[in-house]
C-alpha cells in the first residue's frame, strides 16, 4: 500500500510537471480554400484596442479593393505582430494570409520556412526596380529571394510632451539638438513636473533596439557591417549607457520603473507621464488611433547626433508578408492588397489622393512623417499630392521633418539582429537598475555573447 | 448497453463490469488522451526534432539536449528558479500551516476566514499580477512604497532591482497561493481527535505544546505532500516572472520554464520548438526522479 502511494504520488508528480509540455504540441492543420473562383484571403486589419472609425475605415478600404479587383474577397481581422504568437498561428491556421513583420524579423521567418517566397509577384508590380535598395534588401532572405512588400519605412525620432516642456518652463518649439540638452531637460521636467523626463524602452528586445539607436546616434555600431563580427563593445555604446546610467542615478529623471516596451510607453507617453523617449517616427499613428492622445501635446524632434561621420539615425521598417500555408493564388492576392493598402498611395497620385481622402473621412491620421520607400524625388512628390489633406501637426513635427534628409540613416543589425537585441536588453537592464554597473564589462561580455552567435550562423 | 440481463443486476455488480467500465472511462480517456497525454507524446517526439511546425519535421538527435546544456542561460535560470524555490519554501511554507493553526482554534466565524484565506485563490492569476504590478510602482507614489513611507521606509526598488524582484515575485506568490494550502490542512486538522487535545490540556500543556505533541504528528503527512507538491509547482514557476518581470532585470527572474517558453515563442529565440521540449522534458524528469527520491527518503516519517 504505502509503495503503491509512493508511485502514485511520483507518477502525479510526473504528470504534473509534463502538463507543461503539452501547451507546446497542439495543432491542427488544413487549408484556406478558394471557391467559385473567387480566391479568399484575411488580412491583418487593425490593432487590438484601435478605435472604432480605424476598423470601418480598413473595412471600407478593403471594400475599395474589391470593387477593383473582383475576384478576390478581403477580410481584414484583429492583428498585430508578437513574434509569441506567430509560429502556432501559423501551424494553427488563424494567421491573416497578408500580415506585416519587422525588418528585422523577415530574415529568420524566411529561413525557417515560416514566410511564402514571393519573388514573382513582387517582380511583377511596375514599381519593382524603383524600390530604395536598402529597403528592398529588408524583403529578402539570405537565400535573395523576396519575402514580402516593404513599406511604412521609419527612421527613430525624439518623441516629446510639449505639455511637459512648458510646464517645465522649456520652449516646446525648440527642442534638445545635442544629448547634453536631452539631458539638461529631462531633468528640468522630472525637478519641476514630477514626471519622468527621458525614458527608454528595456523589455522584450525593444532594449536592444534602442540602445542600437542610441548608439547609432553616437557614432557606435553593433556588428560589422558583413555581420560577421560583434562590435557591441564600442566607445558609442559605453558613452550611451553611461548618460544613461548617469540620468537615472545622478539626475533621476528617467522616473524608478523601467521595464518599458513598444505598447506600454505609448501608453504612458498619450497619458502624460513621460517628457521624452526615442521611437519609429510614424508611432503618432498608434499614439492617436490606439492611445487616443491630445494631438496638441505632441511633439516630434530629430535625433540628435553626435559630432563624428559614423553618427546617423536607426532606420527600420515593416516587411509585408505572406503566410507560408498561403495557394499561390492567395499569395498573389496578398501581394495585391499589400501593394494597393501599403505601397501605391507612395507611388500613384490618384492612389495617395484616394488614401488620404479615405483615412481624413474618418478623422485618421493623415500625413504622418514616414522615410521614402523609393527615392526622395518620390517621397517629395507623394507629400505635395496628400498636403491639402494632411491633419497631423506637422508644425511640431518641423524638426523632424526639416532634418531627416540631410541625416545619414543606418539599417539594423545585419545579423542575428533580434538574438543581439535580447543580449543588449539585459544590459540596458542592468545600468538602469543597478546603480554600480560595470559598464566597460557588461558590454565585454555581451560582446563575446555576441560574436558566439554570429559565429553559429 | 443496457441489456435486460445486467439492468437487473444491482448498481455496483454493473459498474463493476468491464465493458461498463470502460464505458464509462471512455470521456475521461478521450480527453485527457487528446489533451494531455498526445501532447506530451508529442513533445518527446518534438525533441529530437528540428521542426517549424508547417514544413515536416526533421530528426536531429539528440542536437536540441545538447544545445540547451550549451546555453549559459540554464545556468541562470536553474539557479533563479531554486532561489525562487528556496525564498517560496521559507516564506511561503509556514504561512499556510500557520494560518491553519490559528484559524482551527477560532471558535467562531471559522468559515469566513477560510472564504478571506481562499479569497486570492480565486482572483484569476493574470489579474492578481497586475494588480500587484500596481502595488509594486517602484516610484514613492506606489501603493507598497507609501505605505512603507507612512513609517519612515523605503521605496523599495519591488520590480526595478536584481536582487530585490524574486522575492517581490515570492510574496506576491505567496500570497496567491497560500488560501489552497491553508483549505488543505483545515481539513487535515479537524481528523485531529478533539480528546487528544482535552488530554494534553489537563496534562498543562499551552497552545506551543498542544501543537508540536498533537497537531503536528497527525498533519505530517500531509505536510510531507504539500511540500513535495510545492517543490514541484516553484520548479515549475512561469507566470509570476513572465508577467511581472520577463525575466528581468539582467536576467534576475529568468526561471526555467520562462526560458521553454522563450525558446519557443519569444522573439529572441523564438520558434526552436526543439530546445523547448527537450528542456521541458529534462525538467520533467528530473521533477519525477526528485519526488521518487524524496518519497524513498521520507518514508518512514510518512508511516
Amino acid at each position: 500500500m504505502r509503495i503503491h502511494r509512493v508511485r502514485g504520488v511520483a507518477a502525479l508528480a510526473t504528470v504534473a510537471s509534463l502538463v507543461s509540455l503539452s501547451t507546446l504540441a497542439a495543432c491542427s492543420k488544413s487549408d484556406e480554400t478558394s471557391s467559385g473562383g473567387k480566391v479568399t484571403i484575411t488580412v491583418e486589419g487593425w490593432r487590438p484596442g484601435d478605435e472604432q472609425a480605424t476598423i470601418d475605415t480598413v473595412k471600407k478600404q478593403a471594400q475599395l479593393f474589391m470593387d477593383t479587383h473582383p475576384d478576390i474577397i478581403v477580410k481584414p481581422v484583429e492583428w498585430q505582430w508578437t513574434a509569441e504568437t506567430f509560429a502556432t498561428q501559423l501551424a494553427g491556421n488563424t494567421l491573416p494570409t497578408s500580415f506585416r513583420v519587422p525588418f528585422t524579423d523577415t530574415k529568420g521567418l524566411a529561413e525557417r520556412k515560416q514566410i511564402a517566397d514571393v519573388t514573382q509577384y513582387v517582380e511583377a508590380l511596375p514599381y519593382a526596380t524603383d524600390f530604395n535598395p536598402d529597403v528592398l534588401a529588408a524583403a529578402k532572405g539570405t537565400d535573395g529571394k523576396i519575402y514580402g512588400l516593404p513599406s511604412d519605412v521609419y527612421g527613430v525620432g525624439l518623441h516629446y510632451n510639449r505639455a511637459l516642456f512648458e510646464q517645465a518652463g522649456l520652449d516646446p518649439d525648440s527642442p534638445p539638438t545635442t544629448w547634453d540638452e536631452v539631458r539638461a531637460d529631462a531633468k528640468q521636467i522630472a525637478d519641476t513636473t514630477g514626471q519622468a523626463g527621458y525614458v527608454q524602452m528595456t523589455v522584450n528586445n525593444t532594449g536592444g533596439w534602442m540602445l542600437t539607436t542610441l548608439t547609432y546616434a553616437l557614432g557606435g555600431r553593433m556588428e560589422s557591417e558583413d555581420g560577421t563580427e560583434a562590435t557591441i563593445d564600442n566607445p558609442g555604446t559605453a558613452e550611451g549607457l553611461q548618460m544613461l546610467h548617469d540620468m537615472r542615478w545622478t539626475d533621476d529623471s528617467m522616473g524608478k520603473n523601467t521595464g518599458y516596451e513598444w505598447t506600454p510607453i505609448n501608453e504612458a507617453f498619450a497619458a502624460g507621464k513621460i517628457g521624452m523617449y526615442m521611437s519609429g517616427s510614424d508611432v503618432f499613428n498608434a499614439l492617436t488611433t490606439t492611445n487616443q492622445i491630445d494631438p496638441d501635446t505632441y511633439g516630434l524632434a530629430a535625433l540628435p547626433l553626435a559630432d563624428s561621420p559614423e553618427a546617423g539615425i536607426l532606420g527600420g521598417g515593416s516587411v509585408n508578408a505572406v503566410s507560408a500555408k498561403a495557394t499561390p493564388d492567395q499569395q498573389e492576392a496578398a501581394i495585391a492588397w499589400a501593394d494597393f493598402y501599403r505601397v501605391q498611395k507612395l507611388y500613384n497620385e490618384d492612389a495617395a489622393i484616394l488614401d488620404a481622402k479615405t483615412l481624413i473621412a474618418a478623422d485618421q491620421p493623415v500625413g504622418t512623417p514616414t522615410l521614402p520607400e523609393f527615392d526622395e524625388a518620390t517621397y517629395k512628390k507623394t507629400q505635395q499630392w496628400i498636403a491639402p489633406y494632411v491633419n497631423v501637426p506637422l508644425a511640431q513635427m518641423s524638426s523632424f521633418v526639416d532634418r531627416i534628409f540631410s541625416q545619414h540613416l543606418i539599417s539594423e543589425p545585419p545579423s542575428k539582429t533580434q538574438e543581439v537585441y535580447g543580449l543588449l536588453d539585459s544590459v540596458v537592464q542592468k545600468v538602469l537598475t543597478d546603480e554600480n554597473a560595470d559598464i566597460p564589462s557588461l558590454l565585454s561580455d555581451a560582446d563575446s555573447q555576441a560574436q558566439k552567435l554570429l559565429d553559429a550562423s | 448497453m443496457k441489456t435486460p440481463a445486467t439492468a437487473r443486476l444491482p448498481l455496483p455488480t454493473r459498474i463493476r463490469g468491464s465493458a461498463g467500465s470502460v464505458v464509462f472511462l471512455l470521456p475521461m480517456l478521450l480527453v485527457f488522451g487528446l489533451f494531455s497525454w498526445w501532447p506530451i507524446v508529442r513533445s518527446m517526439i518534438m525533441s529530437v526534432q528540428m521542426t517549424n511546425l508547417v514544413t515536416p519535421a526533421e530528426f536531429v538527435g539528440l542536437d536540441n539536449f545538447r544545445a540547451v546544456l550549451d546555453d549559459p542561460l540554464l545556468g541562470t535560470a536553474i539557479q533563479n528558479t531554486a532561489w525562487f524555490a528556496l525564498l517560496a519554501l521559507v516564506f511561503g511554507y509556514p504561512v499556510p500551516l500557520l494560518m491553519a493553526v490559528v484559524m482551527s482554534d477560532v471558535r467562531r466565524a471559522r468559515g469566513l476566514y477560510a472564504l478571506l484565506a481562499y479569497l486570492p485563490v480565486v482572483v484569476p492569476p493574470a489579474v492578481a499580477v497586475l494588480l500587484w504590478r500596481f502595488f509594486y510602482d517602484a516610484s514613492d507614489t506606489g501603493v507598497f512604497n507609501t505605505i512603507l513611507g507612512w513609517v519612515g521606509l523605503g521605496p523599495v526598488p519591488w520590480l526595478e532591482s536584481s536582487t530585490m524582484a524574486m522575492p517581490s515575485l515570492v510574496i506576491e506568490a505567496t500570497w496567491a497561493a497560500a488560501g489552497g494550502t491553508v483549505i488543505i490542512y483545515l481539513a487535515a486538522l479537524v481528523s485531529v481527535p478533539p480528546e487528544l487535545y482535552d488530554a494534553a490540556e489537563v496534562d498543562g500543556a499551552g497552545i506551543l505544546r498542544k501543537v508540536w505533541h498533537v497537531t503536528m504528528p497527525h498533519l505530517r503527512g500531509i505536510m510531507l505532500i504539500t511540500l513535495i507538491l510545492q517543490i514541484i509547482g516553484t520548479a515549475q514557476v512561469f507566470l509570476e516572472p513572465y508577467l511581472f518581470t520577463d525575466g528581468g532585470p539582467d536576467n534576475a527572474t529568468l526561471t526555467v520554464l520562462l526560458l521553454v517558453y522563450n525558446y519557443a515563442f519569444a522573439n529572441t529565440t523564438g520558434g526552436d520548438y526543439g530546445k523547448a521540449t527537450a528542456l521541458s522534458l529534462m525538467l520533467a524528469l528530473t521533477l519525477a526522479v526528485l519526488s521518487a527520491v524524496y518519497f524513498r527518503a521520507t518514508r518512514r516519517w510518512s508511516e
